[in-house]
């Protein structure tokens, strides 16, 4: 038979399937967004300790183990409904994910791997960049290199953030979904930089 | 009609009867059995007070002749019958066995693509039928010192075991016909049993509580395996930032060490037969234990004698330590911290015994370790505690464990390359779902191939499964939309399902390995170890469904009798009532395990949607319930 392979067409992270019938392993619809799970107001800036009490609050109460004596129906919602808040927690606390999300909320799909921002500045300064964590490993210092790489794709990721903020609250999503763009290129450069600071830490 | 009891989540309805669970620590080396009494853990003994148990069980013409010390006294006369380490070939392949080299001497059956399977005076073994044997002995243990039958067992692995590895464990667990509450990961055992949680309770009720989170460090080098777990500690909530380690390195690759140094000096090459395999290794084993204490050992192997200094083991074993301490580096990076920033460190494992082993993660850490606990112990006390809470005896509002997936789980696209849907590190359990589409015009089936690591390229990954997806209306390349979803359970165990939506045809499996056995094999197995206490089994079985069932009439009673007004039409609840009528009355009339547990399916199916509201309802009414003020203080 002919070996059909996967193709990876679409890379929506979210398990929000809006059709049809209940399945088994859908998460527990709820009539909430992620924001509502956890009570605070649908909004960019998100306070990180009072996300992190809520969140374990929710698993004290909904974690699997607290069903360990309970029927296979209860424990399998319990799975589904811990499953739920530990996404909608690692989608709120990682700012790539929360603006993603916030765009989502207003059907815009910004969760694509790769947007191509219009941006011709920035893309040739990405490109240097890449050239740059590239060389690191020759550098006379590549610690050293690896850091002042990184620092500077730190500031310019909390501009990106700024600037995204700034947009999404004035309503232009068109801008913001850019921002979002670049913010995917800074978070990716800034686990490629750690990425190779662990193998050159293991040499 | 008995008085209803409202039962609450997370609280047994039956509060009042005492339930008997353990906490197994299933090791390379030796293994150990724990339980709560009076609120402390403790390990229970054998008739000869013994606590460990060795991981091995020798094997005779008849089949299993004996487990533990015994089996291990057979070590050296019947090396190939006498099965040790066999958790190094959990959830393993042949291919992966070779790369161990001459360190298990067994000799394994021709690849079948599954699990190695040992050849014996028995026949095959597989180490899944190894395990079971020494997790039944355990709960034998277990069972004579509480007098009746166990309820259920918390067993650990390795933080870092992979699917195929936890099932393997799973599964020899229910060969043993024991109950799994959860498998815990060995570092978090660890750490609930330094009780870190209560000590954290002290610092808060002082004059000044300078910080609520704590961040914990746990080593962790059995006979066979390494884990590092860097876990947050607030609120009595263990939350594990990062884990990471090695399935395939531990103190045992010490005493490989050192015998292949002994095997050079006494000039032996390195073709040796599996007796004096055994020679070198128990002779590396006690120079390595007697250089505990003293500088240098004497040592006496056929005419030659020779001395090994500590210096000189050192040299040896470093190398194997660094590795230990890289991947202890990299695990504080994916949790995004630095040494400065840990509070404790806990050494866990016979093998960090070896004095070197604490000095270099004393280095490392920049601050002594804590091993006050006894390492070998440590794990299976902490596994106790949480049995006493699983099972229902001890209310867990104070403690909570979160743990992780320690390896990513993807799937294979074109060209070979694996795309990662589930990332290691993220908390368990989870959900993941991904979308895909055909790239033939027409194409009528997917082939999913599901992987576990963090290569790029699928050869090089773990193949946990494959399946298809078929009947796949013919659609132009592209139009066709498969979600796949990946679940991830509190055990770390993975189901997978495939649905194509504009059609609406889904393919489910759960995730049996590859590697491991087949449901089928279970069954057969657990038939040929019980063939002659097969009417104990039947007995046994029936006695659990029975169990259930009373448990989920008076469940699904409470919770009508709570929540039916407010969530069922008439309609439903009159099906729900007569559902519960048929599974009472099935319950009373049937001597068939299997038909009762039909009837329980039924009524768990009849009953889902309204568990459903009610857990929905339950969120809406926790969130509501809590001002934002109230959450802070916690």
């Amino acid at each position: 038979m002919l070996k059909m392979n996967v193709v990876a067409a679409k890379a929506s992270t979210f398990n929000r399937s809006g059709a049809g019938t209940r399945q088994v392993d859908d998460p527990v619809k709820l009539s909430s967004d992620f924001f509502e799970i956890f009570s605070i107001p649908v909004a960019w800036q998100v306070e990180r300790s009072h996300l992190d009490a809520m969140y374990r609050k929710l698993q004290q109460e909904f974690h699997p183990d607290r069903y360990a004596s309970k029927g296979a129906v209860e424990k399998r919602l319990a799975v589904q409904t811990a499953s739920l808040i530990n996404q909608a927690y690692d989608t709120l606390k990682s700012p790539l994910k929360r603006a993603q999300y916030l765009l989502e909320l207003k059907q815009i799909d910004a969760s694509q791997d790769s947007h191509i921002t219009s941006d011709g500045a920035f893309l040739m300064q990405q490109i240097e960049l890449r050239e740059a964590l590239s060389e690191a490993p020759d550098a006379a210092d590549p610690f050293a290199a690896l850091d002042g790489l990184r620092s500077g794709v730190e500031s310019a990721y909390s501009q990106q953030q700024m600037d995204f903020q700034a947009e999404y609250q004035c309503d232009n999503y068109d801008d913001a979904l850019n921002s979002v763009a670049k913010m995917q290129f800074s978070a990716k450069l800034l686990y490629e930089i750690e990425q190779l600071e662990a193998d050159l830490e293991d040499q | 009609m008995a008085l209803l009891q409202i039962s609450e989540p997370g609280h047994s309805p039956q509060p009042h009867q005492r339930k008997h669970a353990v906490g197994i620590d299933l090791g390379t080396t030796n293994s150990l059995v724990a339980t709560v009494r009076s609120g402390m853990a403790e390990v229970l003994t054998d008739e000869q007070g013994r606590e460990l148990l060795p991981s091995v069980a020798h094997y005779t013409a008849d089949g299993v002749s004996c487990v533990g010390y015994e089996a291990a006294e057979h070590n050296v006369s019947d090396p190939l019958n006498t099965l040790a380490s066999v958790k190094r070939l959990m959830g393993r392949g042949l291919a992966d066995v070779k790369t161990f080299g001459d360190q298990l001497p067994y000799e394994f059956a021709a690849d079948d693509g599954g699990m190695p399977k040992i050849k014996t005076v028995a026949g095959l073994v597989s180490p899944i039928q190894v395990s079971a044997e020494i997790l039944r002995k355990l709960a034998g243990r277990a069972e004579i010192s509480f007098g009746s039958m166990l309820d259920g067992a918390v067993i650990t692995v390795p933080a870092y075991f992979d699917d195929a590895q936890r099932q393997a464990t799973k599964d020899a667990a229910t060969l043993a016909g024991i109950k799994v509450l959860r498998l815990l990961n060995e570092p978090t055992a660890a750490a609930i049993a330094y009780g870190l949680d209560q000590a954290e309770a002290e610092v808060q009720d002082g004059a000044e509580a300078t910080s609520q989170e704590r961040v914990i460090a746990i080593y962790d080098l059995g006979g066979g395996t390494f884990d590092i777990s860097i876990l947050r500690l607030s609120k009595g909530v263990f939350e594990v930032l990062a884990t990471g380690g090695d399935s395939a390195l531990g103190g045992d690759d010490f005493d490989h060490a050192i015998a292949n140094w002994l095997r050079v000096q006494v000039g032996m090459d390195e073709d040796l037969n599996p007796i004096e395999q055994r020679i070198l290794l128990e002779t590396a084993k006690s120079a390595k234990e007697e250089l505990t204490d003293s500088e240098h050992v004497e040592l006496e192997i056929l005419d030659w004698k020779g001395t090994l200094t500590r210096t000189l083991m050192h040299s040896l074993i470093d190398g194997l330590i660094d590795k230990t301490l890289r991947a202890c580096k990299r695990s504080l990076r994916d949790a995004g911290l630095e040494t400065l920033d840990i509070s404790n460190v806990i050494l866990v494992g016979g093998s960090t015994r070896t004095p070197r082993v604490g000095e270099k993660v004393a280095e490392l850490f920049g601050r002594q370790p804590l091993c006050s606990l006894d390492p070998d112990k440590v794990v299976a006390m902490g596994a106790a505690l949480q049995a006493e809470v699983l099972v229902g005896n001890k209310s867990g509002d104070d403690m909570l464990l979160l743990d992780v997936i320690p390896l990513s789980l993807g799937i294979e696209t074109m060209g070979g390359l694996i795309e990662k849907i589930i990332h290691r590190n993220t908390t368990i359990p989870v959900a993941k779902a991904q979308e895909f589409t055909t790239f033939k015009d027409g194409q009528t089936a997917m082939a999913i191939h599901i992987l576990q690591g963090e290569r790029e390229l699928a050869s090089d990954c773990r193949s946990l499964s494959r399946f298809e997806l078929r009947g796949i209306p013919p659609m132009v390349a592209g139009a066709a939309k498969i979600r796949v979803a990946y679940q991830v359970d509190a055990d770390g165990l993975l189901s997978v399902s495939a649905r194509e939506l504009t059609s609406n045809v889904e393919a489910r499996i759960e995730v049996r390995p590859s590697y491991g056995i087949g449901e089928e094999e279970i069954t057969s197995m657990l038939q040929d170890s019980f063939s002659h206490a097969r009417d104990d089994m039947q007995a046994r079985a029936l006695r659990e469904q029975q169990v259930e069932a009373d448990r989920m009439i008076e469940d699904l009673l409470a919770a009508i009798y709570k929540d039916g007004d407010a969530l069922l039409s008439d309609d439903e609840r009159r099906c729900l009532k007569v559902a519960i009528q048929e599974l009472r009355e099935v319950r009373e009339s049937t001597i068939e395990h299997r038909v009762l547990a039909r009837q329980i399916e039924s009524v768990a199916k009849a009953s889902e949607e309204f568990a459903a509201r009610r857990m929905d309802a339950s969120i809406k009414s926790a969130l509501a319930g809590h001002s934002l003020d109230e959450i802070d203080k916690g």
